[in-house]
């Protein structure tokens, strides 16, 4: 084999120029670049839900397939009212026809009767997306739809998402769904539209008795913020490790 | 030397190639790792802003007041201070222009959401005023009798 000066002189510099190129199509960022793209918003936002304050009354749940142009009529909904009925032989009752939408008028449960003398306790329960810290359900996107912003709240993006139902499967809470209209995946986003305008959010606004409350969990100002810290709050399936924010006051061991 | 795989492992070479190609004009400049990190971060960023300019629809009492301060003043001072203005008259996001009249919702089912009798001990569900449908006045409009904005004040 031979090899002229020229030719080794060549390929060396090609070469050199081949392994470099690729590395700086990588962006090299500055300290305070990197700072700053990482930078932590001031913003956590979070939920309280007062089981006890609850009555039942749905008008959350309209409210919220209202503001945010869920079908009226479609079995799906962003947040929803669960009633829970404990006999006092041990049995419990749950049910949320339509979501809770027209609010429970009667004592009938899965049209059964029940006899007030044998209700041991007798509540309702609120529920919506819970903003987890590690939400599973942007896990498990293929294609980059769904995220978490900087102040905590999960977004789906519409013209992106390929509704596949990965995230609808993952979501230990169930509450994503696929949107009869838009044929994407939906879920509840504690109306971002409203809650980045300074607003509360519809199912907040609408409820006359308190029992949904937003907080922003980076103000330590924030009353709801307040009372999350320093009172009694659970949350739901804890041991999913998906670190919800949604906390509720009155929690039950039946409610699941 | 003839080797069969090559022409195959050419065209698939090409393909991705081609993929790769596709990817530059398809994928939006925006697209990419914001956020803390590639699980939860990888995404359009330009979509954040799109959720944000999602149109309101509940104004809030504020917006009521502006216009029909006695409504409101009447409604602030009696039991039902705490219920939404649009709970009962609907949404009101273009009202009054091009909308002047709201949906008013004067169905007896409205007010049974709160006053039909549940007899719920771990809710204050149980303690509001209520009543029991199928015995109560059947075939009336509840506001017949009982003025929504001041719930103690009944007309004969």
């Amino acid at each position: 084999m031979t090899c002229s000066r020229r030719d080794f002189l060549k390929e060396a510099v090609g070469g050199t120029l081949a392994s470099v190129l690729p590395i700086s199509a990588f962006t090299l960022l500055t300290t305070d670049e990197a700072k700053a793209a990482i930078a932590e918003s001031n913003i956590r936002w979070a939920f309280l839900v007062d089981t006890t304050k609850c009555v039942g009354c749905g008008l959350c749940v309209k409210a919220c397939k209202t503001e945010n142009e869920i079908p009226y009529d479609a079995a799906v909904t962003r947040t929803w009212v669960e009633r829970y009925v404990v006999t006092k032989d041990g049995q419990t009752h749950i049910d949320s026809p339509m979501g809770g939408r027209d609010g429970y008028t009667t004592d009938l449960i899965r049209d059964e009767e029940i006899d007030p003398e044998d209700i041991a306790k007798a509540f309702f329960v609120p529920k919506l997306c819970n903003q987890c810290d590690n939400p599973a359900c942007v896990q498990v996107c293929p294609v980059g739809a769904t995220y978490q912003t900087n102040d905590g709240i999960v977004l789906i993006d519409r013209d992106w998402c390929i509704g596949c139902g990965y995230c609808i499967m993952a979501c230990p809470y169930g509450v994503r769904f696929f949107h009869p209209e838009h044929k994407v995946a939906d879920k509840c986003n504690f109306c971002y539209h409203r809650i980045s305008k300074g607003m509360e959010p519809a199912c907040v606004e609408c409820c006359s008795f308190g029992a949904r409350r937003l907080a922003n969990l980076r103000d330590p100002d924030d009353p709801v913020t307040k009372i999350i810290t320093t009172e009694r709050v659970a949350v739901l399936k804890d041991e999913y490790g998906t670190k919800p924010h949604v906390f509720y006051i009155g929690l039950d061991a039946n409610v699941r | 030397m003839k080797w069969h795989v090559l022409r195959p492992l050419w065209v698939a070479i090409g393909l991705v190639g081609a993929i790769f190609v596709a990817r530059v004009f398809l994928v939006p400049d925006d697209f990419g790792v914001h956020g803390q990190n590639f699980t939860y971060g990888f995404h359009r960023l330009s979509n954040i802003q799109e959720w944000q300019d999602f149109p309101v629809k509940y104004q809030g009492r504020e917006s009521c007041e502006e216009c029909h301060e006695e409504n409101l003043a009447a409604l602030n001072s009696s039991t039902h201070q705490t219920v939404e203005c649009e709970n009962c008259h609907g949404p009101s996001v273009d009202h009054p222009d091009p909308n002047e009249f709201l949906p008013l919702d004067k169905d007896r089912s409205l007010c049974l959401r709160c006053h039909a009798f549940l007899d719920y001990p771990n809710s204050d569900r149980g303690a509001l005023v209520s009543i029991v449908d199928r015995t109560h006045k059947r075939r009336y409009e509840c506001i017949k009798c009982h003025n929504p904005h001041d719930p103690k004040e009944y007309y004969e």
